[in-house]
């Protein structure tokens, strides 16, 4: 497991606490470790030096601001910097006047191009176009069946004018493919092309050749987003070899932090365009910058973690859920088994804290948790009566026994079970329940809030400046105006609801003092 | 729009309280995967070349690979293909980096030239190993222990650095680990099975037709399993590197259960008293859960024959530093025993299994050169460690 930058930066500011200014030495403090967090998440290390100047030269020159630690207050600039970088001119593809669009895919072996032809046609059909696939990877056994699946699955058109599997000639397939597009009125053509090395001059050279005979509008650099120091190399000889004008990040569906993105970025100039982000041909989305950028930084991506429990709960039982906890009710053993499974559907425990903001003190704790954990306490409840599960309080030493063979565990572990239930209960209770929370929670109430907090915080800045505001919260439910009185517990100065217009959102997650 | 905050909401303290049920049990960490088996049978497959004496620059085998390029019309599947002998292949790995001509060769190279070591040859040393996806960590502890032994022994010239760092970083990779791949059949005539695992993209299809190859050319018989049922057209992928060979491919429906494909294959590998079955599964990101679960059965369905001798992780050499998170999820799924380092033919160093093998202990053992049908050889640490530097010393 990474440290978060967050977390790091804590450890380097916590002998400076207190001070709130940023100093020249906070600054050369913060540069290594910032250097630390950007290798890690596979930026490139030219890349890195170039980006770390930039910050210092900011840093220096930044405004004090009396609201932030010094802490918050690099991450900020860090975070910011990285989506202007990222983010500076998105733009769609650019369609040509005359029709056919010609879009070409080139990249390495491996990184995605014939599925992402298929998602790019997809996306363009629903967008009112009539794309036609060229199969020009005629090199890779089987590309061209491969395409001809995936246009099929995809419901385009697909011009293979060779069998492929090292017979044809990619370059006049491409010619061809242009006449056949006018006379058959499809308008946007999606070339695929073979993988290819940016050191393998002959395959650069007919790379090279087919952008020649197809001219394309749009020239698409396919990079994997788990592609490490050698994205600088490959996206500088693709530029010189092919020259693109966008870029696509495909395999973003993993948990490699993608730094890639920025260093192809830095160094060729070109933005990048869309985010491939399964292997279904309907995960394919516009890119984000600001998600990108907290995702390089290890900061959470609260905005992913909301899209996969929407994909994956079941809004009717959410809603009951949330119902229950906000009436005070019991929350029940059935209740937690049936979220744990949900959960549970959604992917690794460790993945999904991972992509919490504000877990980095619970590392350790996380550590210790695994996915088999949750199978012995699915295990434990299951082994007991309906009846059991919601009153736990009947539970007696025989009853216990019984579980515990039921579910193949001690009963030791079973009594550890109900007890922390009954913490988790209260707490719960507290928490739906509140009007005002009570000042002496538990450690692990906190936590829990904390996690809430951020949410709330990072909602509104969002959905100012973000490209998808239907799917943020635009403002606090009106279920839970009691929430914001939890925050009077943070130290002063760090209410995040206080900074103005673009709340930090890393800030909120430190209202340890 | 307040729904979605419930769900989250909901989300975060389900999540909560159940690391707060779990994780206050301070369980001991879980143990690491194990190393391969202490006693392998005594079988090498792919008869090591002995190269490492060879000069770098001596003429290596005949640049068959080179037109490949240029794709030249497959023979008639009658005529099968003669893969070349897999002896001296590992030689190629040099001349391509040659080719390649890499900036950190040369970064090391003005290093060379400088007689005092200052905080700036460190730096260097430093950016070199970073640059070739070493990891940060990884980096770190082994120029500490350079600077420890610089400081001990009293090393001046940065030549003498560069020797050291060379052992420093044949050490990490791990010279004496035992690398060789268990492809004979069983005293009983049960053929060995080979398992291909990895994410997508990394080249699992292409290996485990290579390696078919490698076998074929070694005198073995060998049956190929499409157990990657998923993606469009991979089971005509590998057929066609079997037919080119001259070896059975078993597949199964489209979207069909792999584990029953792979079951098949091996069923079809005993029947016809073949000496290897290669596995070939889908590729998949190892965050999802789901897939792993079903790479894990068609492990334990294979496994219904007798256990599997090689779980294969198929790691490209552009992988950066999740490669270790790749390699740790894919262990704890199947037991991961061996790596395989693909695409080491372009700029890309891969140093990435070097924090792997120091994670989790599991070696390289093959690596592949290039998309070429015979660009497959057996791992050698000191070749690596070269082409990790630059390839100055070997010249």
């Amino acid at each position: 497991m990474f440290d978060t930058l967050s977390d790091r930066l804590d450890k380097v500011f916590t002998s400076l606490r207190g001070k709130g200014k940023l100093s020249e030495a906070d600054i050369d403090a913060t540069a290594r470790e910032i250097r630390v967090a950007l290798l890690e998440a596979d930026v490139a290390l030219p890349v890195v030096k170039a980006f770390i100047a930039a910050v210092k030269e900011r840093a220096r020159g930044a405004e004090v601001s009396g609201a932030l630690n010094p802490a918050q207050q690099v991450i900020k600039i860090v975070n910011e910097e990285l989506i202007a970088i990222l983010g500076g001119e998105t733009r769609l593809i650019r369609y040509a006047k005359n029709p056919p669009t010609v879009i070409m895919l080139a990249g390495l072996q491996g990184a995605g191009k014939t599925t992402l032809a298929g998602k790019l046609a997809k996306w363009l059909k629903a967008q009112g176009h009539a794309p036609l696939l060229v199969a020009c990877d005629l090199q890779r056994p089987n590309a061209v069946q491969q395409l001809q699946v995936v246009g099929g699955q995809a419901g385009v058109d697909v011009f293979a004018p060779y069998p492929g599997s090292g017979v044809g000639d990619p370059v006049d397939a491409a010619k061809k493919a242009i006449e056949h597009a006018t006379r058959m009125q499809h308008d946007v053509v999606v070339v695929d092309t073979a993988g290819r090395l940016g050191i393998d001059a002959e395959m650069m050279a007919q790379a090279a050749a087919i952008r020649d005979a197809v001219r394309p509008d749009e020239t698409l650099f396919v990079v994997d987003a788990m592609i490490g120091q050698d994205a600088v190399t490959t996206a500088q000889a693709f530029q010189d070899g092919v020259g693109f004008s966008g870029v696509v990040l495909t395999k973003l569906d993993g948990d490699a932090r993608g730094g890639a993105a920025l260093s192809v970025r830095h160094i060729t100039g070109q933005p990048i365009l869309f985010a491939s982000t399964g292997e279904k041909l309907g995960d394919f989305d516009v890119f984000h910058p600001e998600r990108m950028a907290s995702r390089i930084l290890g900061m959470g991506d609260v905005m992913t973690l909301i899209e996969q429990a929407e994909k994956h709960f079941d809004a009717d039982q959410a809603e009951k859920m949330a119902g229950k906890l906000m009436g005070g009710e019991d929350f029940d053993l059935e209740d937690f088994l049936e979220q744990m499974m949900q959960v549970k559907k959604m992917g690794s425990i460790t993945s999904l804290l991972g992509m919490l903001p504000g877990m980095g003190q619970m590392k350790e704790a996380l550590a210790q948790v695994d996915d088999k954990d949750l199978d012995r306490i699915a295990a434990i409840i299951r082994s007991m009566t309906p009846q059991e599960r919601r009153t736990p309080k009947v539970l007696n030493g025989s009853r216990r026994l019984r579980i515990a063979k039921g579910s193949g565990v001690t009963v030791t572990e079973v009594n550890n079970l109900v007890d922390r239930f009954y913490e988790a209960q209260k707490m719960m209770k507290q928490m739906g329940g509140m009007p005002g929370m009570p000042p002496g929670m538990g450690r692990k109430a906190k936590r829990a809030q904390q996690g809430k907090k951020t949410k709330k915080g990072k909602g509104p800045g969002r959905a100012g400046g973000g490209p998808r505001p239907g799917t943020v919260p635009g403002q606090l439910p009106a279920g839970m105006p009691q929430l914001p009185k939890g925050f009077p517990q943070l130290p002063g100065g760090q209410n995040p609801l206080g900074i103005p217009q673009k709340p930090d959102p890393f800030g909120l997650n430190r209202p340890r003092g | 729009m307040e729904l979605l905050v419930f769900v989250v909401l909901v989300l975060v303290v389900t999540v909560v309280t159940t690391v707060a049920l779990v994780a206050s049990r301070g369980r001991a960490g879980r143990a690491l995967p194990p190393v391969p088996p202490s006693a392998p049978r005594p079988v090498e497959t792919t008869p090591t070349a002995t190269d490492a004496a060879l000069p770098a620059d001596a003429p290596i085998l005949p640049a068959t690979t080179e037109s490949v390029q240029t794709a030249p019309p497959v023979a008639a599947p009658a005529a099968l293909d003669v893969p070349e002998p897999t002896a001296g292949r590992i030689g190629r790995l040099r001349a391509r980096l040659a080719r390649s001509q890499s900036t950190l060769g040369r970064g090391l190279f003005t290093l060379l030239s400088r007689d005092v070591l200052d905080e700036d040859t460190w730096e260097e040393v430093e950016d070199t190993l970073l640059q070739a996806d070493m990891g940060v960590r990884a980096t770190s502890e082994l120029v500490e222990r350079l600077r420890t032994r610089v400081r001990v022994e009293g090393t001046r010239s940065p030549g003498e650095l560069r020797t050291l760092l060379r052992e420093e970083l044949v050490t990490a990779i791990g010279a004496d680990t035992d690398r060789s791949l268990k492809t004979l059949p069983h005293p009983d005539g049960r053929p060995s099975v080979i398992l291909v695992v990895g994410v997508n993209g990394t080249g699992k299809t292409t290996t485990c037709g290579k390696l078919a190859r490698v076998l074929v050319a070694d005198g073995r018989s060998v049956v190929l399993g499409a157990a990657d049922t998923f993606r469009a057209a991979a089971a005509d992928q590998l057929q066609t590197w079997g037919e080119r060979v001259g070896a059975e491919t078993v597949r199964g429906p489209e979207a069909g259960d792999p584990a029953s494909v792979a079951f098949e294959a091996v069923k079809r590998g005993i029947e016809a008293k073949v000496d290897t079955v290669l596995i070939d599964t889908a590729g998949r990101l190892h965050t999802k859960t789901g897939l792993m679960d079903e790479l894990g059965k068609v492990k334990r369905v294979v496994e219904k024959h007798g256990p599997v001798d090689e779980t294969l992780l198929v790691l490209d050499a552009t992988t950066g530093q999740n490669g270790v998170v790749q390699a740790r999820v894919f262990t704890e799924a199947v037991d991961v025993t061996g790596i395989v380092l693909t695409k080491l033919d372009g700029t890309a160093k891969g140093g990435i299994v070097i924090s792997v093998q120091r994670e989790l202990g599991i070696p390289v053992k093959l690596i592949g050169l290039g998309e070429g049908p015979d660009d497959l050889a057996p791992f050698e640490p000191e070749a690596f460690a070269d082409a990790l530097l630059g390839d100055e010393a070997a010249l």
